[in-house]
């Protein structure tokens, strides 16, 4: 397989894979280097692209796992720097300005999820994947998928109007 | 009636049951500039998912070939040192009189022959001469008869005893 033939293989998805990975590491600069080494995990194994049913689902799976990965270890090593990020009361100036956007509340809003809803949220409502492939990606069934996505909607929708209504989280 | 349908489509979409199709006709509806104001709360909801999907991965890929060392052509390579070395260090037997240890004459080899068992056999006497000294050890028990001589007297000293 040639690099060009790859990049045709993986160009379509991407995208979708950087954004998973920002939606669970938050940081843009750590999806960049996840989706750089999902996608070189890929390169490697170049010679098995044929025999995924799914390259895009694998592709995904495999971005999930790395993801939590990284979390874990994250947590594991940085467990103090995490404690004192939580024990800043006082807002950015920075941060202020952008809460004041109302899109960007949807953002905080979905951060605040649980990590499954995360996935969920991002792979139906930004990605726009079939129930079945949901489920495929994550290893779970169609109901599971489901229920979950319908309890982060309305997550979602709750916060959304008790800031549309009194102008606080 | 469009707005009636709208809301029928949010319950679903709250249940997860809506289908792609209908999450699309929603995303639509709240994009646009005319949202019944007591939507409103869900305009940044759907606004933010068309707006995400809009992010891309810009880092490029360093997408390399390792050209990683082969072992068998190390393989091969010793093999050709090996069998060059075995064909250089022996020694080539051809039919040239100029080799050592052979003769092409034969009556130059018989003279050889001749002159090597001539000394063998000159070494050989040289060897059975020196046997030729076991005649001493004989003399030396010869000698050993005066003994007897001994004998003879005691025997008559004894006599006298009896």
């Amino acid at each position: 397989m040639t690099q060009n033939e790859f990049l045709n293989i993986v160009m379509p998805f991407k995208d979708k894979v950087f954004r998973l990975a920002k939606r669970l590491l938050v940081s843009t600069e750590e999806a960049e280097d996840a989706t750089q080494e999902v996608l070189l995990k890929l390169w490697r194994n170049k010679s098995k692209i044929g025999e995924y049913k799914n390259v895009e689902a694998f592709s995904m799976t495999m971005t999930k796992n790395f993801c939590f990965d990284k979390l874990k270890s994250k947590q594991a090593q940085n467990l103090k720097i995490v404690h004192s990020n939580y024990e800043e009361k006082s807002t950015p100036l920075q941060k202020q300005v952008e809460l004041n956007d109302s899109v960007s509340w949807v953002e905080r809003i979905i951060e605040e999820l649980p990590e499954q809803q995360r996935i969920i949220i991002q792979l139906r409502d930004i990605e726009e994947y079939d129930f079945d492939e949901i489920a495929k990606m994550l290893d779970m069934n169609n109901t599971a998928v489901r229920v979950n996505l319908s309890r982060a909607r309305k997550t979602i929708r709750e916060r959304l109007t008790n800031t549309h209504n009194y102008g606080i989280k | 009636m469009v707005l009636n349908n709208i809301e029928k489509l949010l319950e679903k979409y709250e249940n997860g049951e809506t289908s792609l199709k209908e999450e699309q006709v929603l995303k639509n509806y709240f994009s646009g500039d005319n949202v019944a104001p007591h939507l409103e709360h869900y305009k940044p909801m759907f606004v933010y998912f068309l707006g995400n999907q809009q992010e891309q991965f810009t880092k490029d890929l360093p997408l390399k070939t390792k050209n990683r060392f082969n072992y068998k052509w190390l393989s091969v390579a010793a093999v050709a040192v090996i069998m060059l070395g075995v064909y250089f260090s022996v020694p080539v037997i051809d039919d040239n009189c100029n080799d050592l240890g052979t003769y092409c004459e034969p009556e130059q080899a018989l003279d050889e022959v001749s002159k090597q068992l001539a000394m063998i056999s000159g070494h050989f006497n040289k060897g059975a001469s020196t046997v030729s000294y076991l005649d001493e050890v004989n003399k030396g028990t010869s000698a050993l008869g005066y003994l007897n001589e001994i004998e003879n007297s005691t025997s008559i000293i004894f006599k006298t005893n009896q």
